[in-house]
C-alpha cells in the first residue's frame, strides 16, 4: 500500500506544482482593465488592441453569455477583477444594473455625445451599437404595399408565411416587451397569438437561418436583426449574393405618428467593484469615438449610436428608418412578462 | 491503510458540493412565479419532448453499440480490425457540431434540398422535405455522437467474457444469435447499462443542439428560468428534479439485478477463437459497424472539411495556443478524473458502510446537470474559500491577492471534475466488478503482500478500464463548452469556445476549422489508447 500512496503524494504534488505554474498572472499590477464580454471575442478584442496601443493600458478579456458572465461577477462580490461589462441587449444591461453590480459612469464627455434614450436613465449603462429588428420579404411573392406594421404581421393574410426564431431568443423577447409597452400587454398577448399562427414552420435556428428560409421560399416574410442581412448583403459569396436578390427589407411602423422601427443595442457599464475605474472609463471612452463607431459599422454591420458617423454603404443602401424612441431601459423592465406572454401564446 | 477509507468521504464531499448548493436551492420560495409559470404553460411539452428523446435515444444506441461490440469483440470478419477502432470517432464529435453540419446540408435553405427544387416541382419537393430541426432529427444526431459510450464500454466486457461460453452454447444447440441474446447481452449488462446512464445523462444535460433545432426539452425549462427569467433559484429547482429523476431511474435499475453478481470466472484469451463470419453474415456485419461510422463520422467530417477548405475565412496561426489550452486542459483534467474515481472505486470495494456507497453514488449525478448550472455552483464554494484568503491576507498585509481558485484553471478543473467523475467512476466501477473479492482473498492467503496483489492482479486487469476512462474523460472535456464558457481566466480560449463564439455568432461555416481540430485533437488519444487497450486485452492471459 505504501507504493500507493507514494505515487498518489508525487501525483498530487507534480498537479499542484502544475496548477499554480499555470495560475494566470495577477492583473492588478501596472496599468489595466478587465473586461467580462457577451460580445464574441471577434467583435471585441480588434478594438481592445487599438485601445491598448493608443494607450498603453493593458487589456484582459473574458467572453461568455451574459447571464453566466453576470452571475459570475455577482458571486465574486468586491473581490471581482472584473472593471468592465459588455453585453448585447437593453433587456441584459438593465438586468445587470438591477443586480447592483454597476456603478455610475459619469462621465460629461459621454453624455454630450450619446442621445439620451440610448443611455440609461440613472446613466449605469451606455449604448455603444444600435441593430433594428424589422421585416424582411421575399421580393417576388409579397409587395411591400402589403406589408405595413409589426401588429399587421398578425394578420390572417400571412397564415403559414412567417419565419421567426424561438421566444427563448432575447432580440424577439426585446420586441414583445417593445409591443407590451406600446399597445398593452392585453393586446400583445393577443397579437403574440396570432403571429403564432401564421408561422411557416415551428422556431429553429438563429436570425440568418430566418433569411435564407425567405430566400429558398419556405416563408414569405421574417423578423430579424439588420446585421444579420448586413453581413449577408456585404459577402462576397455567390450563394449569399442570391439571397440578397431575392430579400428586401421593410421598415414597419413608419407612418406619421407610429412609434417606428424596434432598436436594440449593445453596450456596456463599469462594474462597481471595479479596481481600475479610470480606464475602464477611458476605454467606454474609446469605444464612442467615430473611429470606433465606424469600426463596428463596417466590421459587424451594426448602426452607431454617435449622431453624425456614417453607417456602413451596406446599411447606407437600405435606406433609412424612423427608429422607435422608447427608453431601453423599459425592455429590461418588461422582460418577465414578455416571456410568460410569449408562453402563453405557444410561441416556442 | 487507513487513508483510503478517510479521503474517499472528503474526496466525495469536496465533489458533491456544488451538487448541494443546487439541491439546496428547494428550500427558496422567491421562485415561485417562474415556476408556476413554466408549471402552468410549457412544461409539460418540454418534459415531454425530453421522454421522447430519451426513449429515442436510448433505442438507438442499443441497436447501434450493442451489437457493433459483439460483432467487433467476438467474430471475425474484414474490416474488424479497423472498425474496432473507428466505431469510437464520432466520440469525439461535439452533439451541437455534429448538428450543424447536417442542418447546413439538410436545410431547406441547404445544398440538398436547393438541389431537388431544381429537378422536381415545388409541392413535391416540399412533400419530400424532411425537416432535421424536429424531435426525430436530434434523436438520430445525439445517438450518432453517444452510442460510443455503449460501444466501448460493452466490448470491454464482451472481449472479458470468455468466448468459449458461447462455444459452449452452441454445442447445446443454441444458434450463434441465441447465443448473443441470451449469454452475452446478460452477461454484459452491467457494462451496457452503464453506458445508456451515461449516454442519456448526456442527452439530458444537452442544450446546444436542442436550442439550435428550436426543441424545447427540460433543459429548455431550465434555462428559460434562468436566461429568460433572470431565476437562478427556479433553473437549480428545475435542475434537482432532473437529478432526483436520473438517482431514481438508476436506483431501479440497481435494484432489479440486486441479486445477480457479473464476476467473470477466469479470464480467456479471445485471440484465435472468433467465431469466423463469411459470404453474407460477413456483408451484414460490415455494414452494421460501416454505417455509424459513415453518419457519425465520415459524413460531418467531409462537410466540416470543405467548409474548411472552400467556404471559411481562417488564419492557422491563430490557431495554435487553442489546441495547447484545449489539450492540457483535457489531459489534466481527465487524470484528476481518473485518479478521484480510482480512489472512490477503491474505497467503495473495500467499505461495508451504506453511507460511503450512497455518497460515491451521489458522485455521479453531476453528469446529467447542464454544464452551465454546474459552472455557477462551483464558483460559490470557490469564491467563499478565496474571500476568506483575502481576509487572511488583509490582516498581514495589503497586497491583493485576488481570486486564486475560483479565477484560476483551478475552477475549470473542479467544474470538470465533478461533472464527467461519473464516466471515469462508470468505466473503473465496471472494470472492478471482474475482479472478484475471492482473488484477493486467496492472493493474500498464498502469502502476497496486499501492494503485490494490486501489482500483480489489479494493475494488469484494470489497466484498459482506466485506460477507457481517461480516454472518454479527455475527450469530453475536449467538448464541453458551457463550463469553460463561464469558468475560464483572463485571455483563455479553447478550440470548444472558438467554434462556439462563431457558430453562435451565425457564421457556422467559419467555425469548421476550430470543430476540425477539436475532432482531429480528439482522435488522436481515441487511436492510441484503443490500440494500447486492444493490445494489453491480448496481453492479460
Amino acid at each position: 500500500m505504501k507504493e500507493i500512496h507514494r505515487t498518489v503524494t508525487l501525483a498530487c504534488a507534480t498537479l499542484l506544482t502544475f496548477l499554480f505554474v499555470l495560475l494566470p498572472t495577477l492583473t492588478y499590477a501596472s496599468e489595466v482593465v478587465n473586461i467580462y464580454s457577451a460580445r464574441k471575442e471577434a467583435l471585441i478584442l480588434p478594438l481592445l488592441e487599438k485601445f491598448r496601443d493608443e494607450t498603453g493600458i493593458q487589456t484582459y478579456l473574458i467572453t461568455g453569455k451574459a447571464d453566466g458572465l453576470l452571475k459570475r461577477i455577482e458571486l465574486e462580490g468586491k473581490a471581482t477583477p472584473a472593471d468592465v461589462f459588455i453585453t448585447v441587449d437593453a433587456g441584459r444591461l438593465q438586468r445587470a444594473k438591477k443586480a447592483n453590480v454597476l456603478q455610475p459612469i459619469n462621465s460629461e464627455n459621454i453624455n454630450a455625445r450619446v442621445p439620451e434614450n440610448l443611455r440609461d436613465v440613472d446613466d449605469y449603462w451606455i449604448s455603444l451599437s444600435q441593430r433594428a429588428r424589422t421585416i424582411f420579404y421575399a421580393r417576388d411573392r409579397v409587395s411591400p404595399d402589403e406589408m405595413s406594421t409589426y401588429e399587421q404581421l398578425a394578420d390572417p393574410m400571412w397564415r403559414g408565411r412567417l419565419c421567426v426564431r424561438s421566444s427563448g431568443n432575447i432580440y424577439n423577447q426585446s420586441l414583445v416587451a417593445s409591443m407590451i409597452e406600446s399597445i398593452g400587454p392585453e393586446a400583445t398577448l393577443e397579437w403574440a397569438k396570432n403571429l403564432v399562427l401564421n408561422f411557416a414552420r415551428p422556431p429553429s435556428g438563429g436570425d440568418t437561418d430566418q433569411i435564407k428560409a425567405v430566400a429558398a421560399g419556405q416563408c414569405d416574410i421574417a423578423l430579424a436583426n439588420t446585421y444579420y442581412y448586413g453581413r449577408i448583403a456585404s459577402s462576397a459569396k455567390e450563394d449569399d449574393k442570391i439571397v440578397t436578390e431575392k430579400v428586401g427589407v421593410f421598415w414597419p411602423n413608419q407612418a406619421e405618428g407610429d412609434r417606428g422601427v424596434h432598436v436594440n443595442v449593445s453596450g456596456a457599464g463599469i462594474i462597481a467593484h471595479a479596481k481600475n475605474r479610470d480606464n475602464a472609463l477611458r476605454l467606454l471612452e474609446f469605444l464612442l469615438t467615430p473611429e470606433s463607431q465606424s469600426w463596428y459599422a463596417e466590421v459587424n454591420q451594426e448602426y452607431p449610436v454617435l449622431p453624425g458617423v456614417p453607417a456602413s454603404e451596406t446599411l447606407e443602401n437600405l435606406g433609412s428608418f424612423k427608429a422607435d424612441e422608447l427608453n431601453l431601459t423599459i425592455l429590461g423592465e418588461n422582460n418577465l412578462q414578455a416571456v410568460e406572454i410569449m408562453d402563453k401564446a405557444g410561441w416556442k | 491503510m487507513g487513508w483510503l477509507e478517510l479521503s474517499a468521504p472528503v474526496l466525495c464531499l469536496v465533489v458533491i458540493s456544488p451538487l448541494l448548493i443546487i439541491a439546496f436551492s428547494v428550500i427558496a420560495t422567491d421562485s415561485m412565479q417562474v415556476l408556476t409559470h413554466l408549471w402552468n404553460s410549457v412544461l409539460d411539452a418540454y418534459v415531454i419532448n425530453s421522454l421522447l428523446l430519451l426513449v429515442g435515444v436510448c433505442l438507438l444506441i442499443l441497436i447501434i453499440g450493442v451489437p457493433t461490440a459483439w460483432l467487433t469483440s467476438v467474430c471475425e470478419f474484414p474490416g474488424r480490425k479497423i472498425f474496432q477502432w473507428a466505431l469510437l470517432l464520432p466520440l469525439a464529435f461535439p452533439a451541437y457540431i455534429i448538428a450543424y453540419t447536417y442542418t447546413g446540408v439538410l436545410d431547406y435553405a441547404g445544398p440538398v434540398y436547393t438541389l431537388l427544387r431544381e429537378f422536381v416541382d415545388q409541392p413535391l419537393a416540399d412533400q419530400l422535405y424532411f425537416s432535421i430541426r424536429s424531435v426525430p432529427g436530434a434523436t438520430v444526431m445525439l445517438a450518432l455522437v453517444l452510442y460510443p459510450y455503449v460501444y466501448l464500454l460493452t466490448r470491454v466486457a464482451f472481449v472479458e467474457q470468455s468466448v468459449r461460453a458461447i462455444e459452449v452454447s452452441q454445442t447445446l444447440g443454441y444458434s450463434i444469435r441465441e447465443g448473443f441474446f441470451r449469454l452475452a447481452i446478460p452477461l454484459a449488462r452491467p457494462a451496457i447499462v452503464t453506458g445508456v446512464t451515461l449516454a442519456l445523462m448526456e442527452t439530458l444535460a444537452d442544450y446546444g443542439t436542442v436550442q439550435y433545432f428550436g426543441i424545447s426539452t427540460f433543459t429548455t425549462g431550465i434555462f428559460r428560468a434562468f436566461y429568460g427569467m433572470d431565476s437562478l433559484t427556479a433553473a437549480s429547482q428545475l435542475a434537482t428534479i432532473l437529478m432526483l429523476f436520473v438517482a431514481t431511474l438508476i436506483f431501479c435499475e440497481r435494484y432489479s439485478r440486486r441479486h445477480a453478481r457479473y464476476d467473470a470466472k477466469k479470464q480467456y484469451s479471445t485471440q484465435g477463437l472468433r467465431i469466423q463470419l463469411a459470404g453474407k453474415q460477413a456483408v451484414a456485419a460490415w455494414l452494421t459497424c460501416a454505417i455509424p461510422v459513415l453518419l457519425g463520422f465520415v459524413v460531418p467530417a467531409l462537410i466540416l472539411l470543405k467548409w474548411t477548405l472552400f467556404d471559411a475565412e481562417w488564419q492557422l496561426s491563430k490557431f495554435f495556443g487553442l489546441v495547447w489550452n484545449s489539450f492540457f486542459l483535457a489531459f489534466l483534467a481527465a487524470i484528476i478524473a481518473v485518479i478521484a474515481s480510482t480512489i472512490l472505486c477503491y474505497a467503495k470495494r473495500r467499505s461495508k458502510a451504506r453511507i460511503i456507497h450512497s455518497l460515491i453514488g451521489v458522485t455521479g449525478l453531476g453528469y446529467a446537470i447542464p454544464g452551465t448550472i454546474i459552472a455557477i455552483a462551483v464558483i460559490s464554494p470557490l469564491v467563499w474559500v478565496d474571500h476568506k484568503l483575502i481576509n487572511l491576507v488583509g490582516i498581514f498585509s495589503d497586497y491583493e491577492i485576488g481570486l486564486i481558485f475560483s479565477g484560476s484553471i483551478f475552477a475549470l478543473l473542479f467544474a470538470y471534475t465533478v461533472r464527467f467523475i461519473a464516466i471515469s467512476s462508470g468505466s473503473i466501477q465496471t472494470g472492478l466488478e471482474k475482479i472478484t473479492p475471492n482473488m484477493d482473498y486467496s492472493a493474500r492467503t498464498l502469502g502476497y503482500k496486499p501492494s503485490e496483489v494490486l501489482k500483480l492482479i489489479h494493475v494488469p486487469l484494470m489497466t484498459s478500464s482506466l485506460l477507457t476512462a481517461f480516454l472518454i474523460v479527455f475527450v469530453d472535456v475536449l467538448k464541453e463548452l458551457p463550463a469553460t464558457l463561464i469558468l475560464r481566466p483572463f485571455n483563455f480560449n479553447t478550440l470548444a469556445v472558438r467554434a462556439f463564439e462563431l457558430a453562435s455568432d451565425e457564421r457556422i461555416v467559419d467555425a469548421a476549422l476550430p470543430s476540425l481540430m477539436i475532432i482531429v485533437t480528439g482522435i488522436i488519444p481515441v487511436i492510441i489508447l484503443s490500440k494500447s487497450i486492444s493490445r494489453r486485452r491480448n496481453h492479460i492471459t
